[in-house]
């Protein structure tokens, strides 16, 4: 899995590529820990679109991301989910919680 | 119910082989002419059963993994996951959507997944044995 940001005022953004499962997650959280606590944003945006395949590992990321960004009275967005990864995400519910939107055009 | 063809792997719990397990298992299936969205449910069913043995199972060391998987004539994919790990007290508990012994790492979301991915999934658990989990999806449903 592939993890880069993109900072814009006080807009976080991260970018998720490859295949995000148990054995990816770990790194990914902490990264996007590290550059949260850094850059305390206002708003947060998980970018999926370079998404092949996710598990509920994903869930707990955003999830944990989630927490993060109440505490800070910020807010998250989860956006660009391609088919795989959204039909985890609607089975866990987490749409409740925060915005995700599909991957536009392809598949 | 008579099977076509069957598979078996074993290989030790370690993170790197979720990817190798469910790409391979993906791999054996796609003989019964699955959709994308079915091969996208088994490949996520099969993580997270793979997963939980890894994560759960062996959570202070390296066991074994098994993963079986039946093609039957009628296109139903029965695929079991077993370990012989620390086992689980209470099944019906475990599989309760967000109930989770692990960090937040976890959601507690796996066999919530596997339960809506698959027709039918029934957990077998005994305390200091082990788990196998059965899973079975019917594939290649598409319309003409
Ligand atoms: N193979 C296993 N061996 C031992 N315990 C397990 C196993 N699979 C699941 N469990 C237990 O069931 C709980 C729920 O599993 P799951 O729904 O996959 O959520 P998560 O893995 O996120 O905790 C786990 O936290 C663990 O306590
Ligand atoms: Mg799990």
């Amino acid at each position: 899995m592939k993890l880069s940001t993109a900072s814009a005022g006080t807009k976080l953004t991260f970018f998720l590529s490859g295949e995000l499962d148990q054995h990816a997650v770990r790194d990914a959280a902490r990264t996007m820990e590290m550059k949260i606590e850094a850059s305390l944003p206002r708003d947060c945006v998980i970018d999926m679109s370079g998404l092949t395949f996710m598990d509920s590992s994903g869930i707990a990321l955003v999830l944990k991301t989630y927490r993060r960004m109440m505490e800070l009275e910020g807010r998250l967005w989860v956006e660009n989910v391609p088919s795989q990864p959204m039909r985890v995400l609607d089975a866990s519910g987490i749409e409740r919680l925060v915005p995700v939107t599909e991957l536009a055009g392809k598949e | 119910m008579k099977y076509e063809n069957r598979m078996r792997l074993k290989f030790p719990s370690r993170s790197v082989n979720e990817s190798f397990a469910r790409s391979a298992v993906a791999a054996f299936i796609a003989q019964a002419d699955p959709t994308l969205e079915e091969l996208g449910d088994v490949k996520t069913a099969v993580s997270e059963a793979v997963t939980n043995c890894i994560v759960h199972a062996y959570p202070d060391g390296i066991g074994e993994i098994s993963v079986t998987c039946r093609l039957f004539e009628d296109g139903t994919a029965e695929i079991r996951v077993s370990d012989t790990g620390r086992g689980i007290e209470d099944v019906e508990r475990a599989m309760t959507p967000a109930f989770t012994t692990g960090g937040d790492d976890r959601s507690g979301m796996g066999f919530t997944i596997m339960e809506s991915f698959t027709d039918l999934l029934k957990v077998r658990s005994k305390v200091g044995r082990g788990t196998t989990v059965i899973m079975r999806r019917r594939l290649g449903r598409r319309k003409p």
